[in-house]
């Protein structure tokens, strides 16, 4: 399995992204949290390019105890990856869609040596 | 052995696609998966696709036929700052298309167009034709899909011929590949005919198109004249679905997510109940109607409601010889998108019921937020390769009577 550079960690700042092309297919690396994680570019409803849409907090609309609702709001905990080709919304460090786990992000194999990062797919 | 790693990171060359982004980058995945499935060698015509006509407003005023509203209109447009275009009407909701700008390609395209030979427009629909895949693809206005609510007939009759004319002149005449459906000033009837009569046989008008939002009974005598004519010609004519969220119970509904859902299918059912149930195919056997950008979910439901409730008031619809569903089956054409997908058991029956192999065309809606492309035809697993080609190109050729020769040009880049 071919392997890929991703860049330093250092290339990284929290929240950054870089798409990797890997021959005919690309991997998306994003850094969350100080985490990295490794996507398939690939949306799981039509083959989008996911990894190349905004990166954006997922929404939220909280409920207060007498079961209203006044605003929405970002949850600062959650991070999605949102493909532009139709809006699906994607947990970056999951790789879940936000409204039905079932639909997932392709993982990417990632490794970290020698403070660079490599990818596999 | 890590010989790529050795090469050091090649980072794309679009690490974000936004507004700017050239649609051919914004579809590079949709080009690679049809070459993938040999598309290349497929006839593939796309009936509803868009361009925002809007961006060439301050032209398409220029065509407005009355001397008074075209000079009122260009001083408008030349003069008044941060105006929207002059005349026209539209919808609240079309400020909501993108999901707060998280589909970028459908709040703009504002990507480099160097060449200058042809309209910035045509430039564009090459660009989306040869990324997913398609031969021939008719392109439809997108704010003026509003223009039937117009509180003024007259400007539907005036914008909607200026919209025709600067069509043809700057669009069509500028690649064959490129077809239109004419927009008809349907709240006006006769303007509709004079506007089949004028524009029904120019270069690239293989259609005619009635925008769905509007509160005209398409059954009214008044318009039988027209229907005359448009099946003496031949071509098809089409009803291209859309929203109004002032109707009074779409008003209620408070998410875009369901008024868009709800709202682009209820023209639709609203205009097909009053076709069937007044018996319009009995009066035009060989009209052909094509209902654009409902997606096909409604389609089953409505065939069992009307038929359920025919056979217990038959001598409410006296005109009908044939069940609903079976109009709806024979002398309906339907679009695909927005393909309702998410479940699949329910989409076949849907195919089975419409009779998809000879009634369905491929649509993509490019490059409004719900698009579809022709992979999704292409991987439909109940279906044989004969109907996926008919759905996909051969059935718009056969209707619209255009050559199934594939012209793209469908290589990677």
């Amino acid at each position: 399995m071919p392997e890929y550079s991703a860049g330093k960690v250092t290339d990284y700042a929290d929240g950054d992204r870089k798409v990797i092309d890997c021959a005919e297919l690309e991997v998306g690396v994003f850094k969350i949290d100080g985490e990295f994680f490794a996507w398939h570019n690939r949306c799981a409803h039509r083959a989008g390019p996911v990894c190349q849409g905004r990166i954006m907090k997922r929404v939220i609309e909280p409920v207060a105890d007498d079961r209203t609702t006044r605003s929405q709001q970002y949850d600062p905990s959650e991070t999605n990856i949102i493909c532009p080709w139709h809006g699906y919304e994607y947990n970056i460090k999951t790789g879940c869609h936000q409204g039905n786990s079932r639909i997932r992000l392709r993982k990417a194999e990632m490794t970290i040596r020698d403070g660079e990062i490599y990818v596999r797919i | 052995m890590n010989i790529q790693g050795k090469l050091g990171p090649q980072f794309s060359a679009v690490q974000q696609i936004d507004v700017h982004t050239d649609t051919r980058d914004i579809l590079a995945h949709a080009r690679r998966n049809a070459i993938r499935r040999g598309l290349q060698d497929w006839f593939v015509c796309d009936i509803d696709a868009h361009h925002v006509e809007t961006v060439s407003w301050k032209e398409v005023v220029t065509y407005i036929e009355d001397p008074v509203v075209r000079d009122n209109a260009m001083r408008f447009q030349a003069e008044r700052i941060g105006a929207p275009p002059y005349g026209l009407n539209g919808d609240l909701g079309l400020r909501y298309q993108s999901v707060g700008g998280r589909i970028p390609h459908q709040d703009g395209q504002r990507e480099i167009v160097e060449e200058t030979d042809v309209h910035r427009d045509v430039t564009l629909t090459r660009r989306a034709m040869d990324s997913l895949g398609i031969d021939n693809m008719v392109v439809f206005p997108t704010p003026m899909l509003f223009l039937g609510m117009h509180p003024q007939p007259e400007m539907e009759v005036w914008l909607g011929g200026a919209y025709n004319r600067w069509l043809i002149d700057r669009i069509l005449s500028g690649d064959d590949r490129i077809k239109s459906l004419i927009y008809l000033p349907f709240n006006t009837p006769v303007e509709a005919e004079r506007t089949v009569e004028q524009l029904g046989d120019k270069k690239g008008v293989i259609g005619f198109c009635v925008t769905s939002t509007r509160y005209k009974p398409v059954h009214h005598n008044d318009y039988m004249r027209l229907y005359s004519m448009i099946e003496e010609r031949g071509k098809p004519l089409a009803f291209h679905a859309g929203y109004h969220w002032q109707d009074p119970s779409l008003a209620t509904v408070n998410r875009f997510l369901g008024m868009h859902a709800l709202g682009f299918v209820w023209s639709n059912m609203i205009h097909m109940t009053n076709w069937i149930l007044n018996g319009i195919p009995e009066r035009f056997p060989k009209l052909k109607t094509l209902w654009v950008e409902s997606g096909l979910a409604w389609v089953p439901f409505l065939m069992q409601r009307l038929d359920d409730q025919y056979l217990m008031r038959p001598s409410e619809a006296p005109q009908l010889k044939l069940m609903p569903s079976e109009y709806m089956n024979h002398n309906c054409f339907y679009t695909t998108q927005p393909m309702e997908t998410t479940h699949p058991k329910a989409l076949e029956n849907t195919f089975e019921m419409i009779k998809a192999e000879t009634q369905l065309m491929f649509s993509s809606d490019w490059p409004h937020f719900d698009f579809d492309l022709p992979q999704e035809i292409c991987d439909l697993p109940f279906l044989n390769e004969q109907a996926k080609r008919n759905i996909l190109g051969l059935n718009a050729a056969r209707i619209f009577n255009l050559d199934p020769t594939p012209v793209k040009k469908l290589v990677a880049l």
